[in-house]
């Protein structure tokens, strides 16, 4: 593994870093204190300042270090995490982001930006404590950060001509009265010797050893032994140890947390030294029994009292949390929980629930995306071959009854399986994108002068990754439109006797096979009578036009639409909601919009789980198979003559339930045929399309269901109108996937160009 | 299969491959050919230009194939099954191109090539980029690039 290859290996763990952060900081934005919460946050900053310095990036680690600094005194409730801290939290998070991807990918940043975020979170720190400003203070690098004066003595990594020092034992209180002041616990003998590769990665043990006395009271003794004469000393090697004796309420894992940056280049030993002490101990102190803190909701009496009446179970596993299962970890953190002072325990708890996680998490592998890819068109290509096997044996085998066909059978449900568990390797929360949005709706509500928050919910709600990779963009689009026009200005919020701050809602949530993402604001709504004259100033309806509320609403999804008046740097760029529209439907996916005036717009996309794999009806149209998305079929009839009502010259339609339905011969739309079908003799698929109308669509016949392999038409040869794709069917011949929406947006325009004339002439 | 085949691929010779289209004889550059394979129905695709035969399957990918008569706007093939399809790499698409038979691989030097007569109309003049003129037989090069132009998906 050579450097580049580590660095990225840092570069995807800021990523998950710097996605904790973020959702840590919105938590707490949205009134969550527990204390875990800002721990978790903390550490976020805390492994990518770690990483950062190891890799020598000292723009990153100068800011996450300040950083850092700040939200320290959060953690040790100095400072109380109040919007205006976390607005500025929030900021420094994305400005801690674009220095991360300026260090992969090169490239500079807002530096103006940094400096005044690095000047308020200083003003934080030292607004809030001024009495620790002297370790507080935010300096370059953490190297440089200067250590109080007994630190600065205990700094004797880099071995001089002091052959003659003493071991000298002094203790660490300066630093400790910031954590919890009563210390009851555990004495730790703690054996820490770094070898030289500790320092050439630029970690540095002084900083070890303070970050070590905040976990408690501390004493030190630096072990000398191994120091050479001067002559025979390399200036570049490693020869100090050092003999700790911590008392701390922490576990031994936090000890070891302390040194996660350094323990493979350190020799580490952590010892309990009275443990007797502490089991009696532990179970005398009066518990405080506070329902808040606890994490899990489900957390009932009885557990309480069994994890009490194993306390000193608990507490040896608190000791060995690192080894211990999951439940037992949490056990521990919970049992620590009601026997210490809320502060104390819920950083302990959070502690050992990291180390849960982080067990859990080990589970887990990265793997190279194309090699994900590469193994799912293997799986496509696998259940097209499957298919293709099995139509040639049912060809040959008319009793379906052979051996050769059973197996077959089994075969179809493993390919089913092994490419249903390959399509989960893909599926991803869609949390990262939602993550985003909160950063887009931070920064354009900035830029205009507005105060937005916004709400996301189900973020863990799982798709394919290629769905979410196309659908930022999209949703950024969509993002902007809401800040930008959607919510009001704050003064015309108050005037209307609206909240101030505007609600942007963002949910994801799976329904029926599709996953439904819904962006709902607060806002004026859509103005309708504004909509409408620009559709009219724009050609895109008659000036006469009758249109349901509705239809105004869904004219914004027209090509060459902007009802912003001025084109401002947000939105309006050109790109429209048209777009919006294509891109969603160019992922098989579907959008509308409701809208009440004075109360906000809700936009629903609803979006394939996947984009690989289809689940389609094959139907006959003209002597040809076609695929109908099995998603867009509401139900299938056999129309009889008595139900067909001609309308028009051209129009028929179709009373299903005594509600007309228009019918559309797919046969006619696709050219396949010259002239319209008898629909009495085929079928009629009932179809529930963009803007929510029904339209029954015309086969000759259902050949039956099927899961197909969506395969691009436009890779090598182009877009057709009414096809969204091809697929390969059993008997290796090419079937046309129907593009439902564009079909039926075809028999509208059809049948709306007569309409819209005579509105015009008329 | 009978050869021209001056065996010698000194510089400036190049080698083409001739294939006959109804009565006439064309050669593309070997170059951009990937494979020849048999006829296999298509599917044909909607509001597709006559030309555009419909699509088949090569090995998992979605492949067009083109009617060389009728884009050279000659007659409508009637494919059977004595007909073949030249895989073929035209920018960055892979199309299949029917003609009737392949004749003959040829290795002409540039001295070879004659030019195409004025008398041409406009189609001929777009894609044929010269005449050889090989045993008694009239064999003309065409441009694959000049016949699917950037364009050509709007006419679909």
């Amino acid at each position: 593994m050579d450097m580049n290859e580590i660095k990225e290996i840092f570069f995807q763990e800021c990523e998950e870093q710097l996605a904790e952060l973020e959702s840590g900081l919105l938590k707490l934005n949205d009134g969550d204190r527990d204390p875990e919460t800002v721990n978790a946050v903390f550490r976020a900053v805390h492994s990518i300042k770690g990483g950062a310095g190891a890799f020598g990036l000292d723009d990153l680690v100068s800011f996450a270090h300040v950083f850092e600094t700040t939200l320290d005194c959060v953690r040790s409730n100095k400072l109380e995490p109040t919007q205006d801290v976390l607005k500025v939290m929030l900021k420094s998070a994305d400005v801690l982001a674009d220095l991360v991807s300026a260090s992969r990918d090169g490239g500079g940043i807002d530096e103006s930006r940094s400096r005044a975020l690095v000047k308020e979170l200083e003003a934080l720190a030292h607004g809030e404590m001024p009495s620790a400003s002297a370790h507080e203070a935010p300096k370059p690098a953490p190297k440089a950060a200067p250590a109080p004066a007994p630190v600065a003595k205990a700094e004797p990594p880099k071995p001089t001509d002091e052959s003659g020092f003493q071991p000298i034992p002094f203790t660490f209180d300066g630093f400790g009265d910031d954590e919890e002041p009563a210390l009851e616990g555990s004495v730790y003998e703690i054996t820490f010797k770094p070898r030289r590769e500790l320092y050439s990665k630029g970690n540095e043990a002084a900083l070890l050893l303070r970050d070590l006395s905040r976990l408690g009271d501390m004493s030190i003794n630096c072990d000398m032994d191994a120091l050479p004469a001067l002559d025979k000393m390399d200036p570049e090697a490693s020869y100090f140890g050092w003999k700790i004796s911590l008392k701390t309420v922490k576990s031994e894992d936090d000890i070891r947390t302390v040194f996660e940056f350094a323990e493979w280049d350190c020799d580490l030993d952590v010892k309990l030294a009275e443990e007797a002490a502490s089991d009696e101990e532990l179970p005398m102190i009066p518990v405080p029994f506070d329902l808040g803190i606890l994490d899990e909701p489900s957390t009932s009496e009885e557990e309480e009292k069994a994890v009490q009446s194993s306390a000193d179970e608990t507490v040896a596993a608190a000791v060995s949390a690192a080894e211990t299962a999951t439940s037992v970890a949490k056990a521990a953190g919970r049992a620590s929980e009601k026997k210490e002072s809320a502060a104390a325990a819920a950083a302990a708890a959070a502690q050992n629930n990291a180390a849960a996680a982080a067990a859990a998490a080990g589970q887990t592998i990265r793997v190279d995306l194309d090699r994900v890819d590469r193994l799912i068109n293997l799986v496509g290509e696998l259940v097209i071959n499957q298919a293709m096997l099995s139509q040639s044996v049912v060809e040959n085998d008319a009793t379906g009854t052979s051996a050769v066909n059973m197996g077959l059978e089994e075969l179809q449900q493993l390919t089913r399986e092994i490419q249903d568990s390959v399509m989960a390797i893909r599926a991803q929360p869609v949390k990262p994108v939602f993550q985003r949005m909160s950063r887009i709706v931070r920064e354009v509500a900035d830029m205009v002068g507005k105060q937005i928050r916004l709400v996301t919910e189900g973020e863990n709600t799982e798709v394919d990754k290629t769905v979410i990779d196309k659908i930022a963009e999209p949703l950024t689009h969509m993002i902007r439109n809401a800040v930008d026009h959607g919510i009001e200005s704050p003064e015309k919020r108050e005037a209307a006797g609206k909240d101030p701050e505007g609600t942007i809602k963002l949910s994801a949530k799976h329904r029926s096979g599709r996953i439904l993402i819904e962006l709902t604001d607060d806002g004026g709504g859509i103005n309708r009578e504004r909509v409408r004259q620009k559709a009219i100033d724009n050609d895109i309806i008659a000036a006469d036009a009758n249109l349901s509320d509705d239809e105004i609403d869904n004219l914004i999804f027209m090509a060459g639409f902007s009802t912003a008046d001025k084109i401002s740097d947000i939105s309006g760029r050109g790109v429209g909601m048209d777009v919006v529209k294509r891109s969603i439907q160019a992922l098989g996916g579907r959008i509308s919009i409701s809208s009440r005036p004075g109360l906000g717009s809700t936009f629903t996309m609803s979006l394939p789980l996947t984009l690989a794999v289809l689940d389609g009806m094959v139907v006959t149209v003209a002597g040809q198979t076609l695929v109908v998305p099995l998603t867009a079929i509401v139900e299938t009839l056999q129309p009889e003559a008595s139900a067909i009502h001609s309308f028009g010259a051209s129009q028929r339609l179709i009373s299903i339930r005594n509600s007309f339905c228009p019918l559309v011969d797919v046969g006619r739309v696709l050219n396949y045929r010259a002239t319209q079908a008898n629909p009495v003799e085929g079928v009629a698929l009932l179809v529930e399309s963009e803007g929510g109308g029904q339209r029954a669509l015309m086969v000759d016949a259902i050949q039956g269901q099927r899961q197909v392999v969506i395969k691009s038409l436009e890779a090598n040869y182009t877009h057709v109108p009414g096809i969204a794709a091809a697929t390969i069917l059993g008997d290796g011949r090419v079937a046309l996937i129907l593009d439902v929406d564009a079909v039926v947006a075809a028999s509208r325009g059809q049948s709306m160009k007569p309409e819209m004339s005579l509105a015009a002439t008329g | 299969m009978s050869s021209f085949a001056v065996k010698n691929l000194a510089q400036g010779s190049r080698e083409l491959i001739a294939f006959r289209v109804g009565d006439q004889e064309f050669c593309v550059n070997i170059m951009s050919v990937r494979e020849i394979r048999g006829w296999t129905p298509a599917t044909p695709m909607p509001h597709a230009p006559a030309y555009v035969m419909g699509v088949i399957n090569l090995r998992g990918a979605v492949l067009p194939i083109i009617d060389l008569s009728a884009r050279l706007g000659m007659a409508e093939a009637e494919p059977t099954a004595r007909h073949v399809i030249i895989v073929a790499q035209v920018k960055s698409k892979v199309v299949g191109l029917l003609v009737e038979a392949v004749s003959d691989i040829l290795t002409i030097t540039e001295e070879n090539i004659q030019p195409v007569p004025e008398i041409s109309s406009d189609l001929e003049k777009q894609y044929a980029r010269g005449i050889l003129a090989i045993d008694k037989r009239m064999i003309c090069m065409i441009e694959l690039d000049a016949l699917f132009p950037e364009k050509e998906s709007e006419a679909a």
